[in-house]
């Protein structure tokens, strides 16, 4: 397979599953503000998703003031910002159409109806649109795009890139929606209890669709380390970090087997897996968990270049 | 019935043989039907995404070509004849390639002008006495014809570069037997389905002598945003072999190398589908994002074989094409089959006071021009335009050439009245390997508006299946 072609469809993927991170990231800023505060105002959980979503120093130098309808110009309607919705629908549709021949028909037609329909978005007056509407219908989209993927898609080649693609940007994305709670609420473990942040948590979780899974699991009991350890170390869950690298492992095992020999990037994420295999939550709490995940986060980064390196993504 | 116009489906109230096969089905399937199939067509059209980019245009970035379901109709003694021209033509023009590369003995013999060779912007002086496998330099040749009478058939231009239409030959064929299978298990139609197979084999026979093992073949385009980016990516997949863009392959040492999943793997034939210009940033010019620095040196040192050969683009320029009459007889010692269309060049002062005397008759293009873009047709104009573009010629006749408008035969064609006559032109697709191979079709073009003699998708032309019948 051209290189360009598996580079096309992880990044297709990529994006598709970065959308759908804004607009989770999103709907945890809105809920928080919903949230009455001990001094009498309302939550501001804005600055913490902007910084989340890595592009604070735009969005400031942009818009400065960290007013609602600035953060929604920014995270959904902004060329400018390479994690805005309407960037990534547009770069996942640029990618899929290089390689329409790649994908079923009907892939591709999701992923553009998904461009064609944001561009209706766009147009409505924006006192028409609520921004839980532009939440749910993004996520509706990364959701439909990815069901038509695994329900029509040979599983050859190009599957295993665009499999790829989903599970390091999810990995990538879990680590970060993590650390935005983590980081800018709770920067000692000695602060983590009482009633707010309970709710903080439970926003965390409803963000990433766990509220229910989280109990099915752990019971009624939200305490840090366990949403920790959902988060992080829950085989069984799908956006955990764990079930993330052993996703992307397990495709490049597939791949090593169709190319008939071992790359680069298969030992990366060997190597990272191991790390998680052997990670004890209490002491990953207790070596703080903003380290651990902004250690994570770079080695993820550092598998996604070891991929690009092994398959010849990119010019050479 | 306007008489001017040779009719190819009627004489008088006759049928004529051609056509024979289509009058108890059209005679036999009432209307309705056809506008049901025609929104048919249509679906599939668009779903499989058969458009046409037309560039300035910015509304219509993406367009359907209008696809007429009445297909025009040749009889195999018709297409026998116009076989062998068509042929003939092909080889005369590779061996005048091969020749102003090498010897020129055509300008040594006086029989063409050596400026018009050396003037011209399609003329390579970086492949002089280079010589491409098997001496072929352009290995798709279309040639564009006009018909005017039973026997009266003249060429109106030759493409030597890369001809499109070729998937809208094997596409229209796919939707009629997809519409109409009973038509085609009555009328014994010769198949045009082996084109991408031949095609194939026409490219693999062209490999460089350097290459020990299969052939590796891949289609070279400029992108997705190409107007012919579709028919790029359709010729890959029917050929099976990759359809790459000039950021896929990259030169290593005497070879050109495709970046894949599984590393580097030479390439042995490119197909390309982008101009000489575009092809090699170290050789033609040096803003171009799409070629493939240091490809013509690999060219040169046979590693690996461009098809069309780089140059070859001078043989389908409008001032040679005059020439090609004299070709064959100067190359393969035969008189040519089939009639050039008179012209006259402006470069020329008798023939460019005849011109520009004679404008409202006359249909002037320019000699670089393609597409029907930039050309006047006299008889349709105002007396505006043709003033406007007499100045254009003047201020520099060497880029025009003209001809009299011709009576361009008619074949029925759905409109919203019914079934009624509209101009046609053909295309086939002539493949130039270890053999020269011409596929029994081609694309048929059609003027949709009544009495208009332009035929380019580009100025609203639509298209029709083509069909040579046995006998």
């Amino acid at each position: 397979m051209l290189s360009r072609t598996a580079e096309n469809l992880y990044w297709t993927a990529r994006y598709m599953e970065r959308a759908d991170t804004t607009a989770r990231l999103l709907e945890i800023g809105y809920r928080m503000q919903l949230m009455p505060t001990a001094d009498g105002g309302y939550g501001s959980e804005w600055g913490s998703v902007i910084a989340a979503s890595g592009t604070a120093e735009l969005f400031a130098s942009k818009y400065g003031e960290l007013a609602e309808h600035n953060v929604i110009s920014f995270m959904v309607f902004d060329e400018a910002n390479p994690s805005s919705i309407r960037s990534c629908l547009t770069a996942a549709r640029n990618n899929a159409r290089a390689v329409r021949t790649a994908l079923t028909t009907e892939v591709w037609e999701a992923l553009n109806h998904a461009y064609l329909e944001f561009n209706d978005l766009e147009r409505t007056p924006r006192s028409q649109l609520s921004l839980p509407q532009i939440c749910d219908w993004t996520k509706r989209q990364s959701a439909v795009v990815r069901g038509c993927f695994s329900n029509t898609q040979l599983e050859d080649e190009g599957f295993r890139f665009f499999s790829l693609g989903y599970t390091v940007e999810r990995a990538d994305n879990t680590a970060r929606l993590l650390d935005v709670k983590y980081y800018v609420l709770l920067p000692t473990i000695d602060m983590v209890g009482g009633g707010v942040d309970n709710y903080q948590w439970t926003m965390l979780l409803r963000a990433l669709s766990a509220h229910r899974s989280y109990h099915w699991t752990y019971g009624g009991d939200y305490t840090p380390r366990n949403i920790a350890h959902f988060l992080i170390l829950n085989r069984a869950f799908p956006r955990s970090l764990i079930y993330c690298v052993t996703e992307a492992e397990k495709e490049l095992c597939e791949l090593a087997h169709i190319h008939g020999h071992r790359c680069e990037a298969t030992s990366v994420a060997a190597s990272l897996l191991g790390e998680l295999a052997e990670a004890d939550i209490s002491e990953v709490v207790e070596e703080g968990l903003h380290e651990f995940l902004s250690r994570f986060v770079a080695s993820n980064a550092q598998l996604g270049h070891e991929i690009a390196r092994s398959y010849l993504f990119g010019k050479l | 019935m306007d008489e001017r116009f040779f009719n190819e489906m009627y004489l008088e109230e006759q049928v004529r043989p051609a056509y024979a096969g289509l009058t108890d089905w059209l005679a036999s399937t009432p209307p309705e039907q056809l506008t049901q199939k025609r929104a048919e067509a249509e679906t599939i059209f668009r779903r499989i995404g058969i458009t046409f980019a037309v560039y300035g245009d910015d509304d219509a970035s993406e367009r359907l070509i209008p696809f007429d379901m009445m297909p025009r109709v040749f009889t195999d003694t018709e297409w026998r004849r116009l076989e062998r021209g068509v042929k003939q033509r092909a080889r005369a023009l590779n061996a005048f390639l091969w020749d102003i590369y090498h010897r020129r003995e055509i300008i040594r013999a006086g029989k063409l002008p050596g400026d018009l060779v050396y003037r011209n912007e399609a003329f390579e002086p970086s492949v002089i006495g280079i010589s491409p496998a098997r001496n072929v330099y352009s290995h798709v040749v279309g040639v564009d014809l006009v018909r005017t009478g039973p026997d009266e058939f003249f060429v109106l231009e030759d493409n030597c570069r890369t001809p499109s239409g070729v998937s809208y030959m094997l596409e229209n064929r796919e939707i009629m037997m997809r519409l109409f299978p009973d038509l085609f298990r009555t009328n014994r139609i010769l198949p045009v389905d082996d084109y991408p197979r031949a095609l194939r084999r026409t490219l693999g026979s062209v490999a460089p002598a350097k290459c020990d093992g299969p052939p590796v073949i891949a289609v070279l385009t400029p992108g997705i945003f190409n107007s012919a980016y579709y028919e790029h990516s359709f010729l890959a997949d029917q050929m099976g072999v990759e359809l790459v863009e000039g950021q896929d392959l990259f030169v290593d040492g005497d070879f050109v190398f495709m970046r894949t999943t599984r590393g580097p793997q030479k390439v042995d034939v490119i197909y390309r589908r982008i101009d000489d210009a575009f092809i090699d940033p170290l050789c033609f010019r040096a803003d171009s994002l799409l070629g493939i620095p240091g490809l013509m040196n690999v060219y040169r040192s046979g590693g690996v074989q461009i098809c069309s050969a780089p140059g070859a683009g001078v043989a389908d320029d409008k001032a040679i094409y005059t020439y090609v009459p004299d070709m064959i007889r100067f190359y393969l010692g035969e008189e040519p089959i089939l009639k050039n269309v008179p012209t006259w060049r402006c470069s020329e002062a008798s023939d460019l006071a005849h011109v520009l005397d004679n404008l409202k008759d006359l249909v002037v293009k320019e000699v670089h021009g393609s597409g029907g873009y930039g050309m006047l047709v006299g008889p349709a104009s105002t007396q505006k335009e043709i003033e406007d573009y007499a100045l254009r010629i003047k201020a520099d006749p060497g880029d025009f050439i003209a001809q009299p408008t011709l009576a361009l035969s008619t074949s029925p064609t759905f409109v919203e009245q019914g079934l009624a006559p509209r101009h046609v032109d053909l295309r086939p697709y002539c493949l130039v390997g270890e053999q020269v191979h011409l596929t029994p079709g081609g694309l048929t073009r059609v003027a949709m508006r009544e009495g208009s003699l332009v035929v380019n998708s580009s100025q609203g032309g639509g298209v029709k299946d083509t069909w040579v019948v046995a006998g």
